[in-house]
C-alpha cells in the first residue's frame, strides 16, 4: 500500500506503524461522570467496519507525524490522507 | 452410513458407486430451537456436540457461502496446547484431548497427526520464558519438554544453529501437538451433526437479527426469515460485521493473515517447527508441501488477501532457521480474515441481548480450538452456564479489568 503523505508525497506503508481506528483521537474526559464506561468504550470497543475506515498511522521511519488515513477495508484503496494534528484541531482540540 | 474398512473394500471392488452425499441439503424450516450463524469449524463443531452430546437436535447451521469456505479451510492446520495463562491453557488442553479422540468419535478421517511441535528459542531470557511456559503446561497435564541444542541437532540437523544473529539454543517441545486435515474437520463435524438431523443451510447469509423487546427471536437471511429460541453467532473474521447488525460493538478488529505452501518436497520436517526470534512456523503436509506462515499484516481489513511486505518478512523468518528452503518454489499463497481481539484471547459468551450468543475473537489460533470451542459453546447454549474451562472467556472481561493477555501486549490487536 502507498500512503500519500500530505507533506512528503507518496510513501510506502512499511514506513508507518498502524495504530487503529481514528476515533482514538477523541479521548474521553478523564474527569467526566461516566469516565469508567467512556474509557472502556474508548480503549476496547471498535466499529471495525467493512468498507470505509478512518485510521491512525504513525510515520515512524519518516517525519514522525501522525496521519488520519481513510481507507477501504474491502479493497485497501486509500481515498484521503490528512495530518492527525489538523483533524484534531478542526474538532476544536488544542486551539 | 458408518465408514469402516469393510465398506471401503466392498466399494473398491464394486466401482465406488455406493457412496452417498456426506450431508443433506435441506430447505430452511420456519423455526428451530437453535440457529447457529456461521458454518466454519466452530459452528459445525457446536452443532455436532449439541446434537451428539447435549441431546438438542432441532438446529440449523446457517452459512453464507459453502461450509469450510472461511478460515477453517484456510489455516495452516497446527494444533497444540502450549499456552501460559489460566484463562486459556485448560481450555486448549481440553481441545487437544478432544482432537485425540475425534476421529473415533465422529467416524471420519481427519488425519489428526501428533507429530509434535518444536518452539525454538534463541537466547537465555527466552529459555527462561519457555521453561516457565512448560511448567504452566505441566499444571494441566499437557506435557512439554525443554530440549537443548544437542537434542535438536539430532532431530533436525539442517537447522541454522550458528546463525550469527539468532543462534538456536534449544526448544520447548510438545509431542502431542501436530497437524490436522482442516477441511476434513469441517466435513466430519457437518456429517456427524447432519446424521442427528441438524439442517446445514449453505448459501444462506444472515442479514439481520429479529430483536423484539431486547430478546433475539430469530434471524433474517437471504433465504427468508428463520425463528429461533436461541441464536448462536460464530462467524470468526466477520464478527464485527455480523454483530453490528445487532447494534453491538466488539473488542475485536479484523485483520488478514496469509499462508503459504511450497512445491512438494521429499519428507524432511518431522514435526512442526517455529522460529522464536520472529514469527515463522512451518510443517510439511503429507503431500510434501511446506505449509508455513507468520505475522498478520497488521491493519484492519476484510479483504482475504494481504500485501507483499509481510510475504518478505515471513520468508526472512524461514531463511533464518531453515536456509535450505531458499530454493524451494512457492506454489500457493492466500489470506484469511482474523477476528483479532484486544487481548489475543477468545470469547464464548452470552450477549446483553437475551437469546443472542457470541463466539469469536479467535485471532490466528482458532483452528486448534475447534473441538473445545464447539463443546464449550454447546455447553453454554444447552445449559446456559459456561463450561468450567471457558469461564474466563467473557465479553465483559475488559470492563472488569480481567483481560487474558498471553503476551502482555495491551489492547492493541495487531500486537497479539
Ligand atoms: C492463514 C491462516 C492460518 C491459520 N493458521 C492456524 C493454525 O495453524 N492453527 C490454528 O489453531 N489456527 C489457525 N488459524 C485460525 C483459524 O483458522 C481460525 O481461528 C478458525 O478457523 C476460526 O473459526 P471457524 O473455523 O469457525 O471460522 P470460519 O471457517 O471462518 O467460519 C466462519 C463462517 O461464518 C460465515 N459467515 C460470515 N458471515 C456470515 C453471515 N452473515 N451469515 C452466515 N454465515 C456467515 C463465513 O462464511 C464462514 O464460513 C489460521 C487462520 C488463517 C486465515
Amino acid at each position: 500500500m502507498i500512503i500519500n503523505h500530505p507533506l512528503l508525497g507518496p510513501r510506502d506503508a512499511t514506513e508507518f506503524v498502524y495504530l487503529g481506528d481514528a476515533s482514538m483521537i477523541e479521548r474521553p474526559n478523564g474527569f467526566g461522570e461516566d469516565v469508567a464506561d467512556a474509557m472502556y468504550e474508548y480503549v476496547y470497543l471498535r466499529d471495525n467496519p467493512a468498507g470505509e475506515h478512518r485510521e491512525l498511522w504513525y510515520h515512524e521511519q519518516g517525519d514522525r507525524s501522525w496521519l488520519v488515513v481513510t481507507r477501504n477495508t474491502l479493497t485497501h484503496e486509500i481515498t484521503e490522507v490528512a495530518l492527525a494534528r489538523d483533524v484534531a484541531r478542526s474538532k476544536g482540540r488544542s486551539k | 452410513m458408518r465408514y469402516n474398512a469393510l465398506k471401503i473394500l466392498k466399494e473398491g471392488l464394486t466401482g465406488n458407486k455406493g457412496w452417498t452425499p456426506v450431508w443433506r441439503e435441506p430447505d430452511p424450516k420456519p423455526e428451530y430451537d437453535i440457529v447457529i450463524v456461521g458454518g466454519g469449524g466452530h459452528g459445525l463443531a457446536t452443532a455436532y456436540y449439541l446434537s451428539n452430546k447435549f441431546g438438542i437436535t432441532n438446529i440449523a447451521v446457517v452459512e453464507k457461502g459453502w461450509i469450510g469456505s472461511g478460515n477453517v479451510g484456510r489455516n495452516t492446520t497446527l494444533i497444540r496446547a502450549n499456552y501460559l495463562l489460566e484463562g486459556n491453557q485448560p481450555f486448549y488442553e481440553l481441545s487437544l484431548k478432544l482432537w485425540e479422540g475425534l476421529e473415533q468419535d465422529f467416524n471420519y478421517n481427519a488425519m489428526v497427526s501428533q507429530r509434535g511441535i518444536l518452539n525454538l528459542y534463541h537466547s537465555d531470557s527466552q529459555r527462561d520464558a519457555f521453561a516457565r511456559r512448560g511448567n504452566a503446561m505441566h499444571l494441566t497435564g499437557s506435557g512439554g519438554e525443554l530440549l537443548d541444542e544437542a537434542q535438536i541437532r539430532e532431530k533436525c540437523p539442517y537447522l541454522d544453529f550458528d546463525n550469527a544473529r539468532f543462534p538456536i539454543k534449544g526448544a520447548l517441545w510438545q509431542s502431542r501437538g501436530g497437524t490436522v486435515r482442516h477441511d476434513a474437520v469441517a466435513w466430519g463435524f457437518a456429517r456427524g451433526a447432519d446424521q442427528k438431523g441438524v439442517d446445514i443451510l449453505q448459501n444462506c447469509e444472515v442479514m439481520g437479527f429479529q430483536i423484539e423487546n431486547g430478546v433475539c427471536r430469530g434471524v433474517e437471511t437471504s433465504r427468508g426469515a428463520i425463528r429461533a429460541k436461541k441464536v448462536a453467532v460464530c462467524v470468526a473474521g466477520s464478527s464485527g460485521r455480523v454483530m453490528s447488525l445487532a447494534g453491538m460493538r466488539l473488542p475485536i478488529e479484523s485483520h488478514v493473515l496469509q499462508a503459504f505452501v511450497s512445491e512438494g518436497l521429499k519428507p524432511i520436517l518431522p514435526s512442526v517447527i517455529t522460529f522464536g526470534a520472529g514469527h515463522f512456523y512451518v510443517s510439511q503436509s503429507d503431500k510434501g508441501g511446506l505449509v508455513f506462515g507468520g505475522d498478520i499484516d497488521g491493519y484492519n481489513t476484510y479483504a482475504q488477501r494481504g500485501n507483499l511486505p509481510v510475504v518478505e518478512d515471513v520468508c526472512e523468518g524461514g531463511m533464518a532457521i531453515l536456509p535450505m528452503i531458499g530454493r524451494a518454489r512457492l506454489l500457493r499463497m492466500w489470506g484469511g480474515v482474523m477476528d483479532m481481539s484486544m487481548d489475543g484471547s477468545p470469547f464464548i459468551d452470552r450477549t446483553h441481548i437475551d437469546g443472542l450468543y457470541f463466539n469469536g475473537g479467535w485471532c490466528y489460533g482458532g483452528f486448534k480450538a475447534t473441538p473445545a470451542s464447539g463443546f464449550c459453546y454447546a455447553h453454554l447454549l444447552a445449559k446456559d452456564t459456561p463450561h468450567p474451562v471457558a469461564t474466563q472467556l467473557r465479553l465483559d472481561r475488559f470492563q472488569r479489568g480481567a483481560p487474558i493477555d498471553e503476551k502482555g501486549a495491551g489492547p492493541q490487536p495487531n500486537l497479539h
